[in-house]
């Protein structure tokens, strides 16, 4: 697929434009694998893992049940009960990946894509919808699982990881930060100063960048010329490119990447090299700008069939677990469904309510005009 | 604490407060560990607080603040400090869609109390972007708090009390007094969001903020040598504003003039004047006149007297508003 890809790119690009060959899209012989697309296991001699049969289904019923909410709002999108919804499909590996190697006292600074990573740090997925349905922006505490709110700014949540992990130095505790950022935000000036403040601190964060090829409509050669991961080396701390569809490799990469931080040896970055299965968000269409039989070709790279392969081959699980998992699934896709259909709307005065933690008069001011004029109609309430 | 102290050294002595009664408290930015900063406002507190809390950062606003923020997160109070006015704007996201938003965003459940201490304004002779008034943008942003003291006791205590709130304040600085010096008291006198009538009078009342105070003050001087009594009023706090103590003052004179040095159209006097004019109606005797810079880049500083407001265009204003 990347061959023909580049080659085809290559015939089309305007002068000025890198040469995508250049951008690393086609350098797979450096990705870090442990699982075979076939769902074979294979070894890498910087990062071995011993997975038990358990963890590996745990690993596939996560998956699994991400794939299915994220398919849910997608469809509740269609429905018109969100008003927007960003898709991870076909990054589920990266995100169940990285988020299972977190310890409990471990941080991650999402994007608004990182429901896979929600997932693992036990975020209810209903509250996650609310600020795509448009009851809050963001709504949930923080501090409760360790799960910074959504970021829509490209990059700005980079700064904060970092700035977060400058605290965990300081207070001499051993935890990790992880900041979850893609190929386009790796452009953000935001994303290089987090790397630089990262790197002359040594703080213990692990930037994690899910290249799914596409931001939006431009693809990674309009952000790069070298292969992502490499970027870390001009900052000097190290860059690991992982198969991003390996939900194990993933795994492997990123437990060594947060030990490696919470060790005191400074921050990874980790490069997941995946694809965006479906549109950037709802509102997009990919069919204007990519072809059909680049999504096709990564479609036999499925991070969920290659493990449920493995689970297979090696009689791991038998069909009363993926019967099991499939009827879980289902439970889920109802919860929420009905979570989001009952998900009220909230008081209008809820505008006024958190503007500042601390009395505001202009605050309190417009508030009982709000009031007072809302009280001025038949019934007392305005619609 | 009593005794006169600079601007500067009234600000020094507060961040030394800070970092001594509160162990989460941490400052930030370029060039203020050592060098004590290009303005000397954070003079030996690194020698004697440390690294780990006087930091010095690498040379990026956009990471000053949004590492600020991570910092809150983590239950630090971080103070930064924004070398020069200019050279906020690389951060202006960071502050006004992540800083100012958070705590809304997080339905209360973080709070960002961090101060961003910047210098501003001009009148010093500087090359560009070193004199820039941009409280306005600041102000427009629910989620902020921002003030800018005129005096040494207000400098010192309105940064001890910005510091200490847990919203997230702009502080602003008025550079080219940093060195006047006036009397501190022992305690803060006022709440950080309170204006202060620092002259009476009752022809006319002048409001200013930070460096313009004392323009007003020698203005309402001259003009009482020609039988005027100007009263004019220390704004101290642009968001929120002290709309109470204004109207009373612009009701009893029946005058307003506004003066600062940001540009006046779409300035922080429009609102006052939208607002005053509201509230003082049938009060009024004249409109509520604007007096600041011009609606053109900050001029070269051979220049810069032209375009900054003195004694004599807010004199003019108050024979216009006299007038009426």
């Amino acid at each position: 697929m990347t061959v023909k890809s580049t080659s085809r790119a290559r015939k089309k690009a305007a002068p000025g434009v890198p040469d995508p060959a250049r951008a690393g899209v086609g350098a797979e012989p450096e990705l870090v694998q442990l699982l075979t697309p076939e769902g074979d296991r294979v070894e890498h001699p910087e990062f071995p893992l011993t997975v038990t049969p358990e963890e590996l289904r745990s690993l596939y019923r996560d998956l699994v049940l991400v794939r299915r909410f994220d398919a849910e709002a997608t469809s509740l999108q269609r429905q018109g009960e969100l008003g927007l919804w960003a898709s991870l499909l076909g990054q589920e590996a990266a995100q169940v990946g990285s988020g299972r190697a977190m310890r409990p006292g471990d941080y991650a600074f999402p994007t608004y894509r990182e429901h896979g990573v929600a997932w693992c740090r036990d975020v209810d997925p209903l509250n996650l919808l609310g600020m795509f349905r448009g009851v809050n922006n963001g709504g949930w505490d923080p501090n409760e699982k360790n799960f910074h709110l959504y970021t829509i700014v490209i990059g700005a949540q980079t700064l904060h990881a970092t700035g977060y992990a400058m605290g965990i130095t300081k207070d001499g505790a051993d935890d990790a930060v992880i900041a979850y950022f893609g190929d386009g935000a790796s452009s953000q000036g935001d994303v290089n100063e987090a790397f630089t403040f990262a790197s002359v601190y040594n703080s213990p964060v692990v930037f994690f960048c899910q290249n799914n090829q596409w931001a939006i409509s431009e693809p990674t050669t309009v952000q790069t010329r070298i292969p992502l991961y490499r970027r870390a080396s001009g900052f000097g701390f190290p860059g690991v490119r992982v198969d991003g569809n390996d939900v194990l490799a993933v795994l492997a990469v990123t437990r060594w990447a947060l030990d490696h931080a919470r060790t005191g040896q400074g921050p990874v970055l980790v490069e997941a090299f995946t694809y965006r299965m479906g549109a950037h968000t709802t509102s997009d269409d990919p069919t204007r700008y990519r072809q059909s039989e680049e999504t096709e070709a990564w479609k036999a790279k499925d991070p969920i069939l290659r493990l449920k392969a493995h689970l297979e081959k090696e009689g791991l699980a038998d069909e009363a677990f993926f019967a099991e998992v499939e009827a879980e699934s289902e439970k889920l896709g109802l919860r929420v469904r009905e979570g989001v259909r009952s998900m009220p709307d909230p008081d209008p005065t809820l505008i006024f309510d958190h503007a500042y933690s601390e009395p505001h008069p202009l605050v309190d001011e417009e508030r009982a005009e709000y009031e007072a004029y809302a009280a001025s109609f038949e019934g007392g309430e305005h619609h | 604490m009593a005794g006169q102290l600079s601007i500067a050294k009234a600000l020094n002595e507060a961040l030394r407060k800070s970092l001594e009664s509160d162990p989460k408290t941490v400052l930030m930015g370029e060039d203020i560990g050592k060098l004590g900063g290009v303005f000397r406002i954070t003079d030996g507190l690194q020698k004697d607080f440390g690294d780990d809390r006087v930091i010095d950062t690498p040379l990026a606003e956009s990471g000053i603040v949004g590492t600020a923020i991570g910092l809150a997160l983590r239950g630090y109070r971080p103070v930064v400090e924004i070398q020069f006015d200019g050279f906020v704007y690389p951060a202006f996201d960071q502050i006004v869609s992540q800083l100012a938003k958070m705590h809304a965003r997080a339905l209360g459940h973080v709070k960002m109390p961090i101060t961003v201490r910047i210098p501003f304004g001009g009148g010093i002779g500087a090359v560009e972007h070193h004199s820039e008034s941009h409280e306005a943008y600041f102000a427009h942003t629910a989620g902020l708090r921002v003030v800018s003291p005129s005096n040494a006791h207000d400098a010192h205590w309105m940064l001890r009390q910005a510091i200490e709130s847990d919203d997230p304040v702009v502080f602003l600085e008025p550079k080219r007094r940093y060195w006047d010096k006036g009397e501190v008291g022992e305690d803060p006198m006022l709440p950080l969001h309170s204006a202060r009538v620092v002259r009476p009078g009752t022809d006319a009342t002048l409001i200013a903020y930070g460096p313009m105070v004392k323009v007003c003050q020698e203005a309402a001087q001259a003009a009482e040598e020609d039988g005027r009594r100007l009263e004019v009023v220390d704004l101290r706090s642009l968001s929120p504003i002290d709309f109470a103590t204004l109207e009373e003052s612009v009701k009893r004179t029946g005058r307003g003039i506004v003066v600062h040095e940001a540009p006046v159209f779409l300035g922080l006097g429009a609102e006052l004047a939208a607002r005053l004019t509201e509230r003082c109606f049938y009060h009024l005797e004249a409109p509520i006149l604007r007096v600041g810079g011009y609606h053109a880049p900050y001029p070269p500083s051979r220049v810069e007297e032209t375009y900054l407001p003195d004694l004599d265009r807010v004199l003019d204003a108050v024979d216009r508003a006299l007038a009426f």
